[in-house]
């Protein structure tokens, strides 16, 4: 698993990146009540703009951590969005990247270092 | 937040786990660690325990009593005070020269005096309004009193447990109660379009009784974010979002606390500022509207988002004042302004959320029934 100061995850399955964000983040956002997700297919570039969340505080977006292709989205988000404050790091992740540059991974903390970062 | 104010049950928030966050001058809780959406449904469901105290509690005063200081308090207000009844009160708005809102305010008859509570943000400009304006008054901002809002079908019966002649009280009763926290100033009132009641203590008694109260399995500590949900679910306006000197009373749909006595025509018509143009809007109605806004879809529209007739061209045709999610009717609300004309409830408009437009029907508020004992 690694991390990005974007309070992301990433976990590696095979080709493809799945991305969701961390507990400390779904805990900062409050409750979740709305999340759009991108379309499949859609090729990103680093730091696009690909799911929007909407909490009971604000709207935020998450970024695509890296270059790639989005082959899939955990559509059962968009019914249940409240699926990110009861189990961010599990049945909510977002969706699947194809990478294009898989080297962009190397980029991003390890979970020792992304305690340390939220502290 | 070294600058910030801080209300009496400051360090009690803090230790039921309350995020604390600046608000209106003062630090104040945002959430408890129920989180906002849990809170806002415990209040609807059983009660929640606000602390309001950041909200400006004034006496008024008239050496010939309640009548004298409900006249001179019309010349600011378009409310009709003089009859208001012993223990009893009623909404109203200061007005400005140009027919827009200074602040909102409830106003109460306390036999010999007024009462008046009004919203932090404004509290320093309306008791230096009052003070000028209110001919033969006396104005004193109470600062020795903290205000608590006890919100929800269950508030009766928890406050009836510590105070049993509330129960008698109806929606918008007012009374002083002797108690085992000293004397407590009560109103069947609040802001969440629930029953409930607000709770005037003394400063030096305000967390023992705010223990008492949550003592009840039936109580939560609610904060600011549940308020906002709440309020905005009951149709209500915050001031300085939905309400502000440049709205109108009838623009805003206020008529409700304009009474007869002070229209044209009235026994006592006008006499408050911007008169004339609130007289006129009430004949003739406003150019633009507030209602309530129904979204489809999950998307909340959010304050500031521009409203449209039509899914593509056209100009803006009002705007969102406020937006969220409502835990109770489960789906994003709005309320906003648009031309008076595109004001009816049914109305189809199309809200810019992040440059796309989304349909969205102007709907009846309140969002839910309001639940008051009358």
């Amino acid at each position: 698993m690694k991390y990005t100061e974007e309070h992301e995850w990433l976990r590696v399955e095979d080709d493809v990146v799945v991305v969701g964000i961390t507990s400390h983040a779904s805990e900062q956002l409050g409750d979740v009540v709305f999340v759009e997700l991108p379309d499949v297919g859609t090729e990103v570039t680093k730091d696009d703009d690909v799911v929007v969340i909407e909490s009971v505080k604000a709207a935020s977006d998450i970024l695509a951590p890296i270059d790639g292709e989005i082959v899939e989205v955990n559509e059962a988000l968009a019914d249940e969005p409240g699926k990110v404050n009861e189990d961010p790091e599990g049945d909510a992740w977002f969706f699947k990247i194809k990478a294009s540059d898989p080297g962009q991974m190397d980029d991003y903390m390890d979970e020792a270092a992304y305690k340390k970062f939220i502290g | 937040m070294s600058d910030l104010k801080t209300t009496p049950l400051r360090d009690l928030h803090v230790e039921l786990g309350g995020k604390m966050v600046p608000f209106a001058g003062y630090e104040m809780p945002v959430q408890f660690p129920l989180g906002v959406m849990k809170e806002h449904l415990h209040t609807r469901t059983r009660a929640g325990l606000f602390d309001v105290s950041h909200m400006g509690q004034v006496i008024v005063f008239h050496n010939d009593g309640y009548r004298s200081a409900a006249l001179a308090m019309e010349s600011l207000v378009p409310v009709n005070l003089v009859v208001l009844g012993e223990n009893r009160q009623r909404y109203g708005f200061f007005t400005n020269e140009q027919g827009g809102i200074e602040d909102d305010l409830m106003i109460a008859n306390r036999g010999d005096h007024m009462f008046v509570v009004v919203n932090a943000a404004c509290k320093e400009a309306d008791v230096a309004l009052m003070r000028d304006g209110l001919e033969g008054c006396s104005v004193d901002e109470i600062d020795d009193r903290a205000l608590l809002a006890l919100q929800g079908p269950s508030a009766e019966s928890v406050l009836s447990g510590l105070v049993p002649d509330v129960a008698a009280m109806k929606f918008m009763d007012v009374g002083m109660f002797s108690s085992d926290f000293g004397e407590l100033w009560i109103s069947r009132s609040g802001y969440t379009g629930e029953d409930g009641y607000e709770i005037s203590v003394e400063n030096e008694q305000a967390v023992a009784l705010a223990r008492a109260l949550l003592a009840h399995d039936d109580v939560e500590p609610i904060g600011l974010g549940a308020r906002d949900s709440l309020r905005l679910e009951g149709g209500l306006c915050l001031y300085g979002n939905d309400i502000d000197s440049k709205t109108s009373p009838v623009e805003a749909a206020l008529t409700w606390a304009i009474q007869k006595a002070r229209r044209k025509g009235g026994e006592r018509e006008g006499g408050f500022p911007g008169a004339d143009r609130i007289l006129d809007e009430l004949e003739n109605g406003a150019a633009r509207t507030r209602v309530g806004l129904r979204p489809e879809g999950r998307a909340p529209m959010r304050d500031g988002t521009a409203l449209y007739a039509e899914a593509e061209g056209g100009g803006s045709v009002g705007h969102v004042t406020s937006g969220a999610y409502g835990p109770t009717i489960e789906a994003p609300m709005s309320m906003g302004y648009v031309t008076s004309d595109l004001a009816a409830v049914g109305t189809q408009l199309f809200g810019e959320v992040r440059g796309k437009r989304q349909p969205v029907t102007v709907a009846a508020m309140p969002f839910t029934p309001a639940n008051f004992k009358r």
